[in-house]
């Protein structure tokens, strides 16, 4: 059910993109959010392997981007 | 048999709707397209990763290359290795040392057309006693000139898990040819949505469900424990004595994080995330993680991070159970037991001065954690974490509680096209 919601307001934001939402933050804005620095991964195999790292060692795993696959830790 | 045809048809029924999900999704954006995408950095990187502590060493390489074709279309490979030689508290559990290699390699596509853009990729990881195989699928949306980017995901993997033979006190080397191969499913479902809230500000919501489910079980078997290890129990004498794990045969786990970073105006930037964790096993996690990363004229990149962590305990975890098969399941994972860790983090990034042939830009890296785990239940009954023994010894089932440290290393080089 909470799955269905979820699909519908997706459906529901795409609508909405068409009818032409002005966006708040424009292009020629946006050099900060550009900036490296600014990056939730900015070198993907480094954070990968950190996010191994944590999920070997940790109950929690999720919804940190980390791949899947083994672990090493058998 | 029920049991298992009932999972079976419930993660049936889960990939169907998953797919259904994505169909609509896929629908709603080719009826709205807007404008164009960006696919990922062309780029190689060449890395050497080493984690030490609590009487572990895993270290190894770890390569990706990621490269275009045409305007629309970008590939990618990886090649991970972990070369692990342990001798940790856990052989009290397992009663050996091992040392072993973990082999994992991927490979990658992704397709862009305007503002959507298709994932696919194929992961495989191999050990002499556990093979995974993971295939993943996912799209990107980006609305509102670019603002928001959603993006859903879907990961399916088959495992094997097998077991080695003791070889002179030692794990190494062959599989136990009289160990059942036991085979495993994983999904992972997940949604993220990343919005830039104002010239400064970006934000990232992301959610996550995983199951796991053991298949083709016989009875007292499980795939999803750590066929080694053992749980510990109060024997006849009032000594600690020890037994096979017993584990469930199915794990669903959901996760959920919101991270947020903000360009401060000195040409740097702070990064703060949290998540929560619960599975039905009964174990809740919280994380939080700071971070701050200052550039220095675009030549050098300092980061400094701090992130805690802390879980409850699974259901079925105790360090001491009263007599054998005091309950259905039984473990003694530290990973499924009550801890709080914390770690800091440096990290240090120099962009190379000359230019490579072939290589826009060249960055050497080197980056260094220490973490600091405390298990509040776990309890280190052989060296007693090094503490004073008393006069007549610890009590049984008051031995020191364990804790261990432990530093991480990653230095890597990365080149640009």
């Amino acid at each position: 059910m909470t799955a269905k919601r979820i699909a519908l307001g997706i459906f529901m934001l795409c609508m909405i993109s068409g009818c032409g939402i002005q966006p708040w933050v424009k292009p020629y804005e946006r050099q900060n959010i550009a900036d490296s620095i600014m990056s939730f991964s900015r070198d993907p195999v480094s954070d990968s392997y950190l996010s191994h790292v944590h999920d070997a060692r940790e109950g929690a795993k999720g919804a940190d981007g980390g791949a899947g696959g083994g672990c090493g830790c058998n | 048999m029920a049991a298992r045809e009932a999972v079976v048809a419930v993660i049936n029924k889960k990939i169907i709707s998953a797919f259904g999900h994505l169909l609509l999704v896929a629908c709603s954006l080719w009826i709205f397209p807007v404008a164009a995408a960006v696919l990922p950095d062309e780029r190689v990187d060449i890395l050497e990763h080493q984690y030490e502590g609590g009487g572990i060493k895993v270290s190894g390489p770890s390569i990706l290359v990621r490269k275009d074709i045409g305007r629309s279309v970008s590939v990618s490979a990886n090649y991970y290795v972990d070369l692990v030689s342990s001798a940790s508290i856990d052989v009290h559990s397992s009663g050996s040392r091992y040392s072993e290699e973990r082999k994992q390699k991927s490979v990658g596509i992704d397709y862009m057309h305007d503002r959507t853009s298709f994932n696919l990729g194929y992961t495989t990881s191999d050990e002499n006693d556990y093979q995974a195989k993971t295939y993943n699928l996912g799209i990107s949306q980006t609305f509102f000139g670019d603002l928001t980017t959603l993006n859903f995901s879907f990961g399916f993997g088959e495992d094997q898990v097998l077991k080695n033979r003791k070889i002179e006190g030692s794990l190494e080397g062959e599989t136990d040819p009289d160990f059942r191969p036991l085979d495993k499913e994983r999904r992972t479902y997940s949604l993220n949505i990343s919005q830039i809230l104002t010239r400064n500000l970006i934000t990232e919501l992301s959610v996550e469900a995983d199951t796991e489910a053991c298949i083709d079980m016989l009875e007292g078997e499980s795939c999803l424990n750590n066929p080694y290890r053992s749980y510990s129990y109060l024997d006849v004498n009032g000594q600690r004595a020890s037994k096979p794990e017993m584990y469930p045969l199915t794990h669903n786990s959901d996760a959920a994080s919101i991270r947020a970073m903000y360009h401060l105006p000195f040409s740097a930037s702070i990064r703060a995330e949290v998540r929560h964790y619960t599975d039905n096993w009964g174990v809740s996690a919280n994380n939080a993680e700071l971070r701050y990363i200052q550039d220095f004229k675009k030549d050098f990149l300092l980061e400094i991070k701090y992130r805690v962590y802390s879980q409850t305990a699974a259901d079925f975890y105790s360090d001491l159970f009263p007599f054998e098969k005091s309950q259905t399941f039984l473990a003694r994972d530290k990973e499924l037991s009550p801890f709080s860790s914390k770690t800091f983090g440096l990290g240090l990034t120099y962009k190379l001065p000359w230019a490579i042939p072939g290589f826009e830009k060249s960055t050497a890296n080197l980056f260094w954690d220490h973490i600091k785990i405390d298990y509040d239940d776990f309890r280190d009954y052989d060296n007693f974490s090094k503490a004073k023994v008393p006069e007549g010894g610890f009590k049984v089932g008051e031995e020191p509680l364990y804790s261990l440290k432990a530093d991480v290393l990653r230095f890597y080089l990365s080149f640009w096209f």
